[in-house]
């Protein structure tokens, strides 16, 4: 029964508590490159999805033969693999989503979301737990940036999924697909999910977010490794 | 020579890697706080940029492509920028220590920086020759030092600023990359020619 308990609290983990995205801020690139269509967006979380998914089985499985010395050059490498796996199946079956994806699809290897992942999750669990890490933080990842893309292609085009919907209610501000539209809406989006999660519970380490868990987090990450 | 001066500054001002093409965007955020810090930073990035750039587009010409092994350029391209770092570490500690103390702490961030693999993609997507897409490189890195250092100038502003509770720390924060990156839109219309 407690098992089963933490595989769910795992899997439900991502989504709102440690949002990759909203919460720990990771992967701050593709969540505002490729959003200025919620469909963008959605495409670029499934890919990610996959590749976390992937690179947290390999890892959690490898990770007791791996010597501790070489480990961020063998997570990479796995990493780099499931990612050319994603580009080469997009480049298949979704020629056009991955041409609007463009490169941000192979800078997947650098997305910090997997590797904090590997890092912080799939090095110390099983298998199974680091699937259902993977899977929940991908939903989490997938979630928000569609959340991001929803709001800038209705503020920015009018348009929601490729569906018009307040073309004529007001006029796009076109701003909101162009790159400062992405900080901007994305800024809005992190004040106002503090707000709700902070009346929720009292969020004590409040610089836990960004720069505090951010980038720094995954690098110190290559720190130790190097050391 | 009139295309590198093109691409000079088209990377730079036009397709700002930081505020156009959203690459870097990690230590664009996390090292902005001091300008010291963002100095440092953006003096590893532009240097290993320009490394890279000439390391990873040998790799593709002399060893990928005459292999027809293409679709293993990203694997590729992340190992030998991995290598790449340490061995920049490596040398600079021995040969010149006064540097590897300047820049030491951030080389190893830049591994999983995006504007280095990023920029190896784009000089392939782009079929660039070896001198542009060096060009490119540190091109790039001057533009991702101009962001850097004039946010961390508005960063260390908005550190006295009185600012509502959700507010704090990284939404202002992207709410100021916005206002700077519309000051960057404003090149989009500079075609050279």
């Amino acid at each position: 029964m407690a098992e089963k308990k933490k595989a769910v609290s795992v899997l439900l983990n991502g989504l709102i508590n440690e949002n990759p995205t909203f919460r720990l801020l990771l992967g701050m690139c593709p969540s505002l490159a490729v959003t200025t269509m919620a469909k963008n967006g959605l495409g670029m979380g499934a890919a990610a999805t996959f590749v976390l998914v992937g690179s947290n089985l390999v890892i959690s499985l490898i990770r007791k033969i791996v010597p501790d010395k070489v480990r961020i050059p063998a997570y990479i490498t796995v990493i780099a693999g499931f990612t050319t796996m994603v580009q080469l199946l997009l480049a298949a079956f979704f020629p056009e989503l991955n041409k609007q994806l463009g490169i941000y699809i192979p800078l997947i290897v650098v997305n910090c979301i997997i590797f904090a992942r590997a890092e912080m999750f799939a090095q110390k669990n099983g298998p199974l737990l680091s699937v259902l890490d993977g899977i929940g933080m991908g939903a989490g990842f997938t979630l928000a940036i569609t959340i991001i893309g929803s709001v800038r292609e209705i503020l920015g085009a009018g348009t929601w999924m490729g569906i018009p919907v307040t073309v004529d209610l007001f006029e796009p501000a076109i701003m909101f697909i162009l790159p400062p539209g992405g900080f901007l809406a994305m800024g809005f989006l992190v004040a106002l999910f503090n707000k709700l999660t902070s009346r929720k519970k009292k969020d004590k380490n409040e610089c836990k977010t960004g720069c505090g868990m951010g980038c720094p987090g995954c690098s110190q990450a290559a720190n130790g490794g190097e050391a | 020579m009139k295309e590198l001066f093109a691409i000079l500054i088209g990377a730079m001002l036009v397709e700002n890697f930081v505020l156009s093409k959203f690459l870097g965007i990690c230590p664009f955020l996390g090292v902005s706080k001091k300008t010291s810090t963002a100095l440092g930073m953006s003096g590893a990035v532009v240097f290993v940029l320009v490394l890279s750039q000439a390391v990873t587009w040998l790799t593709n010409e002399y060893l990928l492509k005459p292999n027809k092994l293409e679709y293993l350029q990203t694997i590729a391209f992340i190992l030998v920028i991995a290598a790449l770092v340490q061995f920049v570490e490596t040398v600079l500690k021995k040969m010149i220590p006064s540097l590897y103390k300047a820049l030491g702490v951030y080389l190893p961030l830049i591994t999983t920086n995006c504007a280095v693999l990023g920029s190896a993609l784009i000089f392939v997507e782009r079929d660039y020759t070896f001198v542009e897409s060096v060009v490119f490189g540190f091109a790039a890195g001057l533009g991702f030092t101009l962001a850097l250092i004039l946010f961390s100038g508005i960063r260390e502003r908005l550190e006295t600023a009185d600012i509502p509770e959700a507010f704090k720390g990284m939404p202002i924060t992207l709410i100021a990359a916005s206002l700077v990156s519309i000051t960057f839109v404003g090149f989009a219309g500079l075609i050279i020619s």
